[in-house]
């Protein structure tokens, strides 16, 4: 199990509660798409992923990042059972989407960068370890079930 | 890798810094150890708190260097020759492909928060190519 230090809980949710999760779900799913354009393999039926204005406004990809981001919110309040939190869709991601879990590291990364933007310099250090270990928590529940 | 436009933008950003590079090289180490401590591994000789001389000096050197592989995009394993050469026989940082992944992160991350807004989707996209081809020249001869 993980342990979480008062401080780092309350980062974390001092900056959750400020996130528009729409918004900061759909820029960081974009990014992903555009920073690292291989990530489009999973999403071919999404449809015009031609260019960062074509990603950044295309639907599916904000409705998409929306239902990413709400789950991180479902960590969020399962600090204490990520692991169980995410069993399922760490099952899904595998057997059904065969996403290699290489790519939720690189999602999670970016995610930092989007509520740096969005944040700024109260984006502190402090913040950006809790947040660093928060993504590394979830990226690794995700490959747990991995077979 | 890198395009005529990610050249321009990298060098845009990097302009848009002006006269803040050694915070940003002090802030960006901080970040680093503070969010990975096994890159304190490499500096048992520093003191590592926050605001030391120390970190300012390193991280103001790091971002120089930057700067001048920045100056010199089309020619980065020229321009980064002799840190090459430092990397992979002296210092031998565990292979940049994986360390520098966490620098290059923490140096995003401080970008972001400067720069706001202005950090858009194309410029982080430049500046992580950026690093990476950094990364991949600091790696040449590692073996």
């Amino acid at each position: 199990m993980v342990h979480w230090s008062a401080e780092e809980k309350q980062l974390i949710a001092s900056v959750w509660a400020k996130v528009n999760v729409e918004e900061c779900g759909a820029e960081a799913l974009a990014r992903l798409l555009i920073v690292y354009p291989w990530t489009q393999r999973f999403f071919s039926n999404f449809g015009n992923l031609s260019s960062p204005t074509a990603i950044l406004g295309n639907p599916k990809v904000r409705a998409h990042g929306k239902k990413v981001l709400t789950s991180f919110g479902d960590a969020i309040k399962n600090l204490d059972n990520i692991k169980g939190t995410y069993s399922k869709l760490s099952e899904l991601h595998c057997d059904k989407l065969h996403v290699d879990p290489e790519n939720f590291r690189l999602l999670g990364d970016i995610l930092i960068i989007v509520l740096a933007s969005h944040f700024g310099r109260d984006f502190s250090p402090a913040c950006q370890f809790a947040w660093q270990k928060l993504v590394s928590v979830v990226a690794h529940a995700l490959a747990r079930k991995y077979h | 890798m890198l395009t005529a436009e990610d050249k321009k933008l990298i060098q845009q950003v990097w302009g848009k810094l002006g006269g803040a590079e050694e915070e940003v090289g002090a802030d960006t180490l901080w970040r680093m150890f503070h969010a990975y401590p096994p890159t304190k591994t490499y500096f048992p000789h520093f003191d590592l708190s926050q605001g030391s001389d120390q970190i300012r000096g390193h991280g103001k050197k790091v971002v120089a260097a930057l700067g001048t592989a920045i100056k010199n995009l089309d020619n980065l394993s020229q321009a980064l020759s002799e840190l090459s050469n430092l990397h992979a026989y002296n210092l031998r940082v565990d292979p940049p492909c994986f360390a520098l992944q966490f620098l290059a992160q923490c140096l995003q991350v401080v970008l972001a928060v400067r720069l706001g807004k202005e950090y858009t989707p194309e410029v982080h996209s430049a500046v992580d190519k950026f690093m990476s081809a950094v990364a991949a020249v600091l790696a040449e001869k590692y073996r």
